[in-house]
């Protein structure tokens, strides 16, 4: 297929932009689907207890960054006994390989699953060149 | 019997040789431990009368997890389905896993099964459950004799 993402997940972004430092959290790989159609790239990251508001997306050229804030792994009052995930922020880095039309993606963010709806570049569309008779 | 004259010295460093040796056998037969196939995974809380289990379950809707109480055993089941089964797709990369699990909590103590509360929070289930009033300890006034 001419038309593929390819992931770049070794190159962390220099910048964590203007997030306030958070050396003793983790930093999760959120499990990821990729899935195209004719005429999107629709990416479903899972981001467990991150909400609306701590999740933070960028688009550079063809670089996707998602990052989103999980929720502390605490509850007040309460004393953990048991212990098999830890909470942390979330980040991955896309490369795409086809031009977005970046006035028109849609984020939404469910059940702790992101939906990314990337739609493809009118110019990045494979276009029918008709033959003209001679 | 001894195997060495350590004992009399009160420290015995052959007999603590032996145990880190079973420990760290334990540690990487991985018994005891969860591992990550462990689906979904959860954390558990003690608060004074209560305890409350979390699970993370991203993508999972109250209408696909089912939780059952026996006595002080909490089971979590549930199915976890694919969004879209839609034809003409071209998959770029499966990550995410589908398909039914199940977790058997054992709690700390017995629970009162009228008095739980179960919701959903950004893919963070949340239960809490109340201990069983005859259940909780009691204390005991002495009296002046």
């Amino acid at each position: 297929m001419a038309q593929d993402v390819r992931t770049a997940e070794q190159s962390t972004p220099a910048t964590t932009g203007n997030r306030e430092a958070t050396p003793n959290r983790p930093v999760f790989v959120p499990p990821t689907d990729i899935y195209e159609t004719k005429d999107h790239i629709v990416v479903l990251a899972e981001m467990p207890s991150v909400g609306p508001d701590g999740v933070d997306i960028t688009l550079e050229r063809r670089v996707l960054t998602i990052r989103g804030r999980g929720a502390a792994n605490e509850h007040t009052g309460y004393q953990r006994i048991y212990n098999e995930y830890a909470g942390g922020d979330y980040e991955r880095v896309f490369t795409l390989s086809e031009n977005i039309d970046r006035e028109r993606i849609e984020a939404t963010l469910k059940d702790g699953v992101l939906h990314l709806v990337l739609p493809k570049a009118e110019t990045a569309k494979p276009r029918r060149i008709e033959l003209r008779a001679s | 019997m001894a195997l060495s004259e350590f004992p009399r010295m009160g420290f015995d460093p052959f007999l603590e040789l032996r145990r880190m040796q079973s420990e760290m056998s334990r540690l990487f037969s991985g018994s005891g431990l969860a591992t990550t196939r462990d689906f979904p995974p959860i954390n558990v809380w003690l608060g004074d009368n209560s305890v409350v289990v979390t699970a993370e379950l991203p993508g999972v809707t109250r209408d696909h997890v089912t939780l059952n109480l026996q006595d002080d055993v909490l089971t979590l089941e549930g199915k976890r389905e694919p969004e879209l089964r839609q034809e003409g797709l071209n998959w770029q990369r499966r990550e995410r896993a589908y398909g039914s699990f199940s977790r058997v909590v054992q709690l700390p103590f017995r629970v009162d099964p009228d008095k739980v509360q179960a919701r959903f929070n950004n893919g963070i289930l949340e239960i809490e459950l109340e201990r069983l009033e005859a259940d909780r300890p009691k204390k005991i006034e002495i009296r002046a004799a």
